[in-house]
């Protein structure tokens, strides 16, 4: 299986003993990609999240039991499930840095991509997005809103990436050269145990390159092959076992 | 010339030498199915204008009832290029007994599959994006193209039948065209053939391509998984005996043979036949899976099944009770030529084929890949059953109309003629 290389490799690292599943990240990354409010949220497989939050069990009675929290962006797979199969293109990965794209006013809205996904990081938008009390004053400029019929998805706050260049050649910087810090995405900064570090992870002086090849570092799914630019750190066995399927006789790789 | 009040009142429309019932319960009956058209109407119309948030759908089942609905009646609607294919290019000259209503059935199961796609598709005014932003890489790509030129080819295939209708045909123009139409069908047919073969195999390799998703995920060969020929096997396998099912209904709410009972067992035989081959590698194909595509994903067989819903009982109906027990039927002259026999190993390979294309559409993707995520459910709403019996109101309609006034059984006369003396 092919994997795109970029020079620039954008990527997170989520230390899952530090994350306590509060949901800010959540609930910046709503605020900062214009993600509308639902009427009714009762059903939480029809809730657009970007980045949700799962709750992991070692499933053991107390006093062993143990909980951990996994916090899901889109995983910006090198080799993406969902790229290939969209009829329309409406969603690459053809840019540096590695993110992969989501053209909203190109998507015809079938779905495929979210069938392909197996981490359910893509959202369909299931009505007209609606902005109660006002609530459209508050978005944020550089991110469009999406109309309904079309699938969204986390782009590692792509607009804080343009901003960052943008400032970077204004300043004289080279925009390709960005200090570690200058762009990172909302729910790392929102994230009050500084569980999500979030960085190039082709820059060996950025804090998630470092992070990204620590032993205690995994990804999701790793088997599966879809060599994904998102890496969970935990330095407990059973919550690294959980990030992948294991048969029974098998050990945790790494 | 005094007029015969005791025919019904449009029989001057009526195929020649056959006989119809009365335009009143023409009428009737037309009203009750368009009743339930207006019901599938208004959910269609519920769906287009709030969207499709009105349905059962969301982010864990994006596929529901209505790909299964699509990918059920393209797969039953196979009997159109296959019996053309049988037809007009290997020259099997008893089929055209049957093929006219072979190509109306595909007709309305693509046109139908195409309208629930209007209302599945989130954005249905940017549909022409398939052709003109076309992912090469994408099976869907191929179904969008081949779907597309396939019903157009349908259409023409469905063109002089309608030309031949009593009254038009009575027309020069309309009688050339007719008949220039029917020369030159064998290349129709082989055009039919090659598109349709391919959006079959591309609606199965749809699936197989999906390396994220294990219970789908196939090998095969060059770019194609090996879901790519099973989809085109069983749908071969199972369209000609839909036919004969179709047939059979109109039959009996007719109350007349429209069909020889040899065709029909010959249909039976060619799908017994190639549901055979398609048992070979549908077995061959599952001990693959649960012995290599499973163990390297990290999964057990039993991971793959949840409680009743999508429990193996699935599988193994698919496998044995709609797969081997209809083969054994239709393959067996004694067997197959017993009509209660016959008709039930036809319906119980029909419904194979829809469970297959169901569990591949739906228990794909209530199943968990990763492993602390959990096996969801799904079931359609009103709006997903209102839609999906629009089309089968309007496939009734189309059949109905077809049936009371174009010469859609050449044996129609002959057989019932019979029966008479």
């Amino acid at each position: 299986m092919e994997t795109k290389e970029f020079t620039i490799k954008w990527g997170m690292a989520i230390d899952l003993d530090k994350c306590t599943g509060c949901g800010a990240c959540m609930v910046a990354c709503q605020a900062e990609n214009n993600l509308a409010p639902i009427a009714d949220a009762s059903n939480k497989i029809k809730v657009m999240n970007w980045i949700t939050v799962y709750e992991l069990s070692n499933g053991k009675p107390y006093p062993e039991h143990d909980v951990a929290y996994l916090p899901r962006p889109c995983q910006q797979c090198g080799h993406p499930p969902c790229v290939s199969v969209c009829p329309v293109i409406a969603t690459d990965k053809n840019e540096e840095g590695g993110i992969v794209s989501q053209v909203t006013p190109r998507c015809i809205g079938c779905r495929y991509c979210m069938a392909a996904c197996p981490y359910h990081a893509r959202y369909f938008n299931w009505r007209d997005p609606v902005w109660p009390g006002g609530l459209e004053k508050a978005l944020t400029p550089d991110v469009s809103v999406r109309p309904r019929g079309v699938v969204e998805k986390c782009t590692f706050c792509h607009h804080r990436w343009m901003a960052a260049k943008d400032k970077a050649i204004v300043e004289g910087r080279d925009p390709m050269d960005l200090p570690e810090g200058e762009y990172v995405t909302s729910c790392t900064e929102a994230c009050p145990n500084g569980a999500i570090t979030f960085g190039d992870l082709n820059n060996e002086e950025h804090e998630v390159a470092k992070l990204a090849s620590s032993k205690y570092a995994h990804r999701l799914l790793e088997r599966l092959g879809a060599d994904t630019q998102v890496y969970y750190v935990s330095r407990r066995e059973w919550v690294l076992r959980q990030l992948d399927n294991y048969l029974e006789d098998e050990k945790v790789k790494g | 010339m005094g007029k015969n009040y005791s025919l019904p009142a449009d029989h001057e429309l009526f195929p020649e030498g056959t006989s119809r019932c009365s335009l009143t319960k023409f009428s009737i009956w037309m009203g009750l199915v368009g009743a339930v058209a207006l019901w599938g109407l208004y959910a269609a119309f519920r769906v287009l204008a709030e969207g499709l948030g009105v349905t059962g759908l969301d982010d864990y089942f994006g596929f529901g009832l209505w790909i299964t609905f699509d990918l059920a009646v393209i797969a039953l609607g196979a009997g159109a290029f296959f019996t053309g294919l049988l037809r007009y290019i290997l020259n099997i000259d008893p089929l055209k007994n049957i093929i006219n209503l072979t190509v109306i059935i595909g007709f309305i199961c693509y046109s139908g599959a195409m309208l629930i796609l209007v209302l599945d598709v989130g954005q249905p005014i940017r549909a022409w994006f398939g052709y003109w932003h076309a992912n090469v890489h994408s099976m869907l790509t191929e179904v969008i193209f081949c779907i597309t030129c396939y019903l157009i080819v349908l259409i023409i295939e469905y063109i002089p039948l309608i030309l031949e209708q009593k009254q038009l045909n009575r027309i020069p123009v309309l009688h050339h065209l007719a008949h220039n139409l029917h020369v030159w069908m064998p290349l129709f047919a082989g055009i039919g053939a090659f598109l349709s073969t391919f959006h079959q195999g591309s609606l199965g390799g749809m699936y197989g391509v999906l390396f994220g998703r294990p219970y789908v995920l196939r090998d095969g060969f060059f770019i194609w998984p090996w879901t790519f020929f099973l989809f085109v096997i069983s749908a071969v396998g199972s369209g000609p005996v839909f036919t004969v099912l179709i047939a059979t209904l109109m039959e009996k709410m007719t109350g007349k043979k429209l069909v020889s009972w040899e065709i029909k067992s010959l249909m039976g035989k060619i799908a017994g036949a190639m549901l055979l081959v398609y048992l070979v590698f549908k077995f061959a194909d599952t001990y693959a899976w649960a012995v290599d595509v499973l163990p390297r994903s990290g999964l057990t067989f039993d991971q793959n099944f949840y409680q009743t819903i999508y429990g193996k009982w699935l599988l193994w109906s698919e496998l044995f009770l709609c797969g081997v027990v209809p083969c054994i039927i239709l393959l067996t002259p004694k067997l197959r030529n017993t009509p209660a026999l016959f008709y039930s190993a036809a319906l119980l390979d029909c419904i194979g084929i829809t469970i297959n294309r169901y569990v591949f559409t739906v228990q794909a993707l209530a199943m968990p890949v990763m492993p602390f995520d959990s096996w969801e459910t799904y079931a359609p709403n009103w709006a997903e059953w209102g839609a999906s019996a629009l089309v089968l109101a309007y496939g009734a309609i189309i059949l109905s109309l077809s049936y009371r006034y174009l010469p859609v059984f050449p044996q129609e006369r002959a057989l019932n003629a019979t029966k008479s003396n």
